[in-house]
């Protein structure tokens, strides 16, 4: 009796990512949930900059492969073209949260009808370690040697927050990819992201708190334990936007 | 079919929508808003889509995107924004998607005016963002042939996968002519495309839009697909006037609106005995080098006067035409002032 299947909507490539890195988690998630919702032959994918740039060839949809933060405007170009087609973008925290900042907020406030997987590691990892704009106050990286400060960095950033405030997203959801109970909220979050597009219902996003063991030299394990004891205090886990059955 | 008096601008958003546009995304900026102004209405007369984006960034990315998705998108700024939109053309013309770009220029640098100018001839002939890739570059002298550029662009652009720009100026944007405007063309379904993101693939089926290559050989051989197709750009598709060239002992050569004021400088130099005139290059790149090749090996013709509103830009590609055969003189305005006739007619007689 077979007991699991790699899901259809992942190709065979062997993913590019470190050892208990939790990018491998999310691709599976969504590939699971575009699978379960039945929709093989139906989707576009926009990859992003940084460590995930190649979810282009992971997914077994077709995929654009974006500039540096622009997923949210090519996938708002692509959904207008092929409104009935399923369109998400898979970005991390440097890409969406930083140089891609204003094309995320105003794809929210357009309502733009399309799927946004945010993978919030707290660093940038394809370019060895750097500070990214959700890093938090006291993280050592390659470019805040000393750890965060206020004065010297500024302040981490809230994306699910600052886009609820704002008419125009869905769905707006945080979780953590760190244990087998928040993986299953997790993918429970991106169905019902995906099922709101799908329903017509506009942006929706869901943030994941992912780990970067590379980057923040812990052990796999550490790293999860840092997103329970330190992550979720600056980025609370939770529902920020649900427009239930109101379109 | 009965003319219409219509603004350079309007005029091209309109010969947009013939042509097969239904897809716009831009920002505003002077001196070209007038054509996002016309498409945020026109657009919906024929079932197509108008974004005003939040930038200029991401309008060509919602170029990339719609153009990747099988659809005919158009872009529209001037320099400023332009300028902004490099990273995104770089990457569309490396994934080898369709689109067209008009940029009315305006003086720089930085901020500049709104006056004419064409001092972005080498950011638009030579590329523009980084990387080796061209686009296909039309310089149209009056809005008649604006209208007749852009009616067939994105042919052009889907023939070659490549980004087609239209380089005006706010004169060209801003006046109005009398236009005849061609048939209404529908824009091409996209799932006719081969290589579109249309969603319903799979498998080894899928489409990737796409212009990263790590591995360094495959990079290459990308980079050698572009110029073999830059090649066929320079082979079939040369556009250019040459006006009253056979027996002239001066030829002036300017593309775009400048052009004009060098055809009534013709007129006026051979009405006073000297036998003057014109090449026009309509197409920037290509560039038509072969007609500089004939008449700079002529024994007919003494000298080349250029005349641009940047300081040697285009002349530099005359320059490289003419072989230095023969002496190529050279006027210019900058910063969004306009030489007159007389300006013309007196540098070709200093020199003459």
């Amino acid at each position: 009796m077979a007991t699991y299947h790699k899901s259809n909507m992942l190709t065979d490539t062997p993913l590019s990512f470190c050892p208990g890195c939790t990018h491998g988690i999310a691709h599976k998630l969504i590939a699971e949930v575009l699978q379960e919702l039945g929709q093989q032959g139906n989707v576009i994918g926009v990859a992003p900059v940084g460590c995930s740039v190649f979810a282009y060839k992971f997914f077994n949809c077709d995929m654009q492969e974006a500039a540096h933060g622009r997923a949210p405007a090519v996938a708002t170009g692509i959904k207008r073209v092929h409104p009935d087609k399923v369109v998400f973008s898979y970005q991390g925290d440097g890409d969406l949260a930083s140089i891609g900042l204003a094309e995320i907020m105003h794809a929210g406030l357009r309502g733009e009808n399309i799927t946004v997987v945010f993978i919030n590691n707290a660093i940038y990892g394809m370019t060895g370690g750097q500070m990214a704009p959700t890093s938090l106050i006291g993280q050592k990286t390659t470019t805040s040697p000393f750890g965060r400060t206020v004065e010297r960095q500024g302040n981490p950033i809230r994306m699910c927050e600052m886009l609820a405030s704002q008419d125009g997203p869905a769905y707006l959801e945080r979780v953590m990819l760190t244990d087998y109970a928040n993986v299953l909220k997790a993918k429970r979050a991106i169905k019902k992201a995906f099922e709101y597009q799908i329903a017509g219902k506009g942006f929706s996003m869901v943030e994941c708190l992912s780990t970067c063991p590379t980057n923040w030299h812990m052990t796999p394990v550490q790293a999860c334990q840092h997103i329970k004891d330190n992550m979720t205090k600056i980025y609370p886990l939770g529902v920020f936007k649900d427009v239930g059955g109101a379109k | 079919m009965a003319k219409k008096l219509f603004k350079g601008n309007e005029a091209l958003g309109e010969a947009a929508v013939l042509g097969g546009c239904r897809f716009f995304f831009g920002y505003p900026i002077t001196p070209q808003t007038e054509l996002s102004e016309y498409l945020s209405w026109r657009l919906y007369d024929v079932g197509g889509t108008f974004i005003q984006s939040e930038s200029e960034v991401s309008a060509i990315n919602m170029v990339y995107g719609a153009a990747g998705a099988g659809a005919r998108a158009l872009t529209s700024s001037s320099s400023p924004g332009i300028s902004l939109k490099q990273e995104g053309i770089s990457y569309i013309a490396c994934a080898e998607l369709p689109c067209v770009i008009v940029n009315m220029m305006r003086s720089g640098p930085g901020l500049g005016g709104i006056m004419p100018s064409q001092a972005d001839y080498s950011q638009a002939t030579k590329g523009g963002g980084h990387g080796d890739y061209r686009m296909l570059v039309y310089g149209p002298s009056t809005i008649q042939e604006a209208v007749d550029i852009m009616y067939n662009a994105f042919d052009k652009a889907e023939q070659y996968r490549i980004p087609v720009m239209i380089l005006g100026d706010g004169m060209l944007g801003q006046l109005m002519e009398p236009v005849e405007f061609p048939p209404l063309k529908q824009m091409p379904d996209p799932s006719t495309k081969e290589w579109a993101t249309t969603g319903t693939h799979y498998g080894k089926d899928r489409r990737i839009v796409n212009s990263l290559y790590i591995v360094a050989s495959e990079n290459e051989a990308v980079n050698i697909k572009l110029q073999a197709k830059y090649d066929l750009l320079r082979k079939n598709e040369v556009m250019c006037e040459e006006y009253m060239c056979e027996d002239a002992d001066i030829i002036i050569t300017a593309y775009g609106t400048v052009a004009r004021i060098c055809k009534s400088a013709v007129k006026a130099l051979r009405e006073k005995g000297i036998k003057t005139g014109l090449i026009r290059p309509i197409t920037l790149f290509p560039f038509p080098t072969e007609v500089f090749h004939k008449y700079a090996n002529s024994d007919k013709t003494k000298k080349f006067v250029t005349i641009e509103l940047s300081t040697g830009q285009y002349n530099e590609d005359v320059l490289l035409s003419v072989m230095g055969k023969k002496p190529v003189e050279f006027y210019c305005r900058m910063g969004g002032s306009v030489m007159t006739v007389e300006e013309i007619v007196n540098k070709v007689k200093e020199v003459y």
